[in-house]
């Protein structure tokens, strides 16, 4: 029997897992900062619990576009990780990293592929964090990309944290800038165990 | 003054025309439509997971699509639909992701159409139409007073099934 339950928002455990989650996401700002060359300033993660019927509004809705790089994770802890932000962030990132000026609608394909990169610098760097202060081996898989309703690509996670609860955790990153991206981190419920007893709890 | 009743992920919601049911942003979730063309009376199920019985967290019977669909079926019938005259409709199942093949989720969008499907055969209800996989999201809007889905996706027509 796993020691956590992810329906208990009261649970200890759950906020050690939130305490990660800014570690984490304060890595990948760094990240953003050192690839743009650019000052990123970060306000401190809001970190939530969200129920599945209420996970597809945020984002602007569940019909908002949205670009979701989605790795999965393998080694001593295994699961997924995806990292979101709307189409107008995105496209201010990807021209910021290609130094150009784009100006059609939505993702072209170098801008799709740059992003994709980005989004694996982001994740890995969230995932280093963690693997260093957890001392566990974490590997990234190669990243994905998926551009479409947000309800649509909030369902892929969503189905995996449906295998061991009732709601989603999300963590949400504001840069500067006006650049808003969101992670969501799934282990399987036998890594937070594995996480956990890392950590010596 | 008809509605149209909002369905979100892992739940689902019962109508009587005129009024309809949607779910927006379906991704590898299905959404069941079930209605009785005569009364109209109909509903919809957004499932997230093929099978209740393999996950040990099942509390929430709307979120697989062997309980939910025997669930939606159930209140449907109890507002007064005739059990021999229902039809079903199903859409979504979509992979979004190339490499959604993580052992246990291989191809989730697939498992729950067929889940889906399984159920349905199950409790004698016919499957009249269907539009599922691929790799793209879909919103779908659902009306018993004539049965008509409507499915919407990002950069396509809206197609009726």
């Amino acid at each position: 029997m796993s020691r956590v339950d992810l329906n208990d928002l009261n649970s200890q455990y759950v906020d050690v897992f939130k305490e990660l989650g800014n570690i984490g996401a304060g890595n990948a700002s760094t990240a953003l900062a050192h690839m743009l060359n650019m000052k990123v300033d970060m306000s401190v993660p809001e970190v939530s619990l969200l129920e599945f019927k209420d996970a597809g509004s945020i984002l602007g809705g569940e019909e908002t576009i949205v670009c979701g790089v989605y790795l999965s994770v393998q080694g001593d802890i295994t699961g997924s990780i995806m990292f979101l932000l709307d189409v107008s962030s995105a496209k201010k990132l990807t021209n910021k990293l290609m130094g150009i000026e784009s100006t059609t609608e939505g993702l072209d394909e170098m801008e799709g592929s740059a992003l994709k990169e980005i989004g694996n610098i982001i994740t890995s760097a969230y995932l280093n964090s963690l693997a260093t202060l957890t001392g566990l081996k974490i590997l990234p898989s190669v990243p994905d990309l998926c551009i479409d309703m947000a309800g649509a690509i909030l369902s892929v996670p969503a189905i995996e944290f449906g295998t061991v609860g009732d709601k989603i955790l999300l963590i949400k990153n504001r840069f500067s800038e006006g650049l808003e991206g969101h992670f969501i981190l799934v282990p399987d419920l036998e890594s937070y165990d594995t996480i956990l007893s890392a950590i010596g709890m | 003054m008809s509605e149209i009743i909002k369905v979100g992920m892992a739940d689902l919601k019962t109508c009587k025309s005129p009024d309809a049911v949607t779910t927006l942003g379906l991704g590898s979730c299905v959404g069941v439509a079930i209605w009785d063309p005569v009364t109209k009376i109909g509903g919809l199920a957004h499932v997230m997971l093929p099978d209740s019985t393999k996950v040990k967290n099942n509390i929430n019977v709307y979120k697989f699509a062997d309980t939910g669909i025997e669930e939606l079926v159930r209140l449907i019938l109890e507002m007064g639909a005739g059990k021999s005259r229902l039809k079903a409709k199903i859409a979504g199942g979509a992979q979004m992701f190339a490499f959604q093949n993580k052992s246990d989720m291989v191809r989730v969008g697939d498992s729950n159409v067929i889940a889906s499907k399984k159920k349905l055969a199950e409790l004698g209800i016919p499957l009249v139409a269907e539009d599922t996989g691929e790799n793209y999201g879909r919103t779908v809007v659902f009306y018993p007073e004539n049965g008509d889905f409507y499915i919407r996706a990002i950069g396509k027509d809206e197609k009726v099934i």
